[in-house]
């Protein structure tokens, strides 16, 4: 039915240009490929599902929206134990020279540390640094797609870059220790 | 170093401020030492998070699954219920005719009668676009089928499953023509819904009769006792196909 032919093609224009950012946003919530693209996948036919009673126009906000729930549904199912954090606990702070941008060469921290070390962050910090940083959305999109006031996005953004922070001058300094 | 200014050096690095709080923002790091050191490591770890060294690309064939799976996603939803009105529609549309059928017996139908019917059936039609089912009994099983019919018809209907030629048996319905029952039995044939007609004919014997009506292909014929409609889209080859193998069945 040419009806259904056109309602395929407008989800695909609409809704697979942001694929890449549905996938990295999967990743970086799951840990591994496979569960990555499986979330991926249940997220896009849920999303063709409902495409019709999308009127926004932020159809990556509205996507990621769906693959994050998705994520979330699952590992509250079968990770649960990964999603248990005190997100309110003391940040340790490392007295430290490390981080001083006037006696640290950019090319001194390791990408694969920095993706080492984010992976170990609790998932709310994780993916509010990929949503701001990687995907550069607005605490606005960011608040509407974890469900949270825009203040809670700045303050937990603050924590979680003070944690990512922390936690690669601590990885640094083991590095140098070797 | 506040709290309330730590959170809010976040906001200002990521442009979220509003111009009030942005300068005085600006002001205090002039002044204060901490935050301005603070400011720069911040910096740092920004560049360091950045798109181009953390972003995960979807991997190759991932689209081309996403997009399989919502074909069939889409395929497993038809839309049933247009699906019924159609179906609905034909069987107010052969009302007429079994009216016809009814009302002079055993006589031949007369072509300008057929004509004046086809117009009142069309008009009967958009009156009665209630639908609600295309089987009240789905199976594939004969067997399971013909007996259904006990009870709620006054004659036994023959059934016949043809997925081995191709034409699988869907189910089958009750349906109402003038207060009259027949039974409609509903065979598939590549996603076209045959639906077929089945009452008593009295006295009449009829032979093969194929007409279309609105683009819908018809057979009809009489058999052993029985009048026989056969309606569907599927182009009139294949139908005449069904047909032949209906009447071989049903000999």
């Amino acid at each position: 039915m040419s009806q259904d032919r056109s309602k395929i093609s407008l989800f695909e224009e609409t809704i697979l240009p942001h694929l890449d950012a549905a996938y990295n946003l999967a990743r970086w919530i799951m840990s591994n490929d496979q569960d990555a693209e499986d979330m991926v996948q249940e997220a896009c036919l849920r999303a063709y599902k409902y495409f019709l009673g999308f009127q926004g126009t932020n159809s990556r906000s509205w996507l990621l929206t769906i693959v994050r729930n998705t994520c979330y549904t699952w590992l509250r199912q079968n990770r649960a134990q990964e999603l248990t954090v005190e997100l309110d606990e003391e940040i340790s702070q490392i007295e430290t020279d490390i981080f001083n941008p006037e006696t640290l060469l950019l090319n001194t921290i390791d990408q694969q540390l920095v993706r080492h070390t984010l992976e170990e962050l609790p998932v709310e910090f994780r993916e509010l640094i990929i949503l701001r940083e990687v995907e550069e959305l607005s605490y606005k999109e960011i608040a509407n797609i974890i469900g949270i006031p825009i203040g809670t996005v700045m303050s937990r953004l603050a924590r979680a870059r003070e944690r990512l922070k922390q936690s690669l001058i601590y990885g640094m300094e083991e590095g140098s220790n070797e | 170093m506040s709290e309330h200014v730590q959170r809010l050096l976040h906001g200002y690095i990521d442009g979220e401020l509003d111009i009030v709080k942005a300068l005085e923002i600006e002001e205090h790091l002039q002044s204060c030492a901490e935050c301005s050191q603070q400011y720069k490591e911040l910096m740092v770890l920004k560049s360091v998070v950045s798109r181009t060294t953390l972003f995960n690309p979807a991997p190759k064939g991932l689209e081309k699954r996403i997009k399989s799976s919502v074909r069939k996603a889409n395929q497993a939803s038809q839309p049933w219920l247009s699906l019924q009105l159609r179906w609905i529609a034909i069987a107010v549309f052969l009302v007429g005719f079994i009216i016809l059928g009814v009302m002079i017996g055993s006589r031949a139908f007369n072509q300008s009668q057929e004509f004046t019917l086809a117009r009142e059936v069309q008009s009967a039609h958009v009156r009665s676009l209630m639908a609600s089912h295309l089987t009240d009994i789905t199976s594939t099983d004969q067997h399971t089928v013909k007996p259904w019919f006990n009870g709620k018809l006054d004659f036994s209907p023959p059934v016949v499953d043809l997925a081995t030629q191709g034409f699988p048996l869907i189910g089958g319905r009750l349906d109402y023509i003038e207060n009259y029952p027949v039974a409609a039995l509903v065979y598939q044939r590549n996603k076209h819904d045959i639906n077929l007609f089945i009452w008593p004919s009295g006295n009449t014997e009829e032979g093969l009769r194929y007409s279309t009506y609105n683009g819908y292909n018809v057979y009809h014929w009489t058999q052993s006792g029985m009048t026989y409609w056969a309606v569907s889209d599927l182009n009139p080859d294949e139908l005449k196909s069904f047909v032949e193998l209906v009447q071989k069945n049903f000999g």
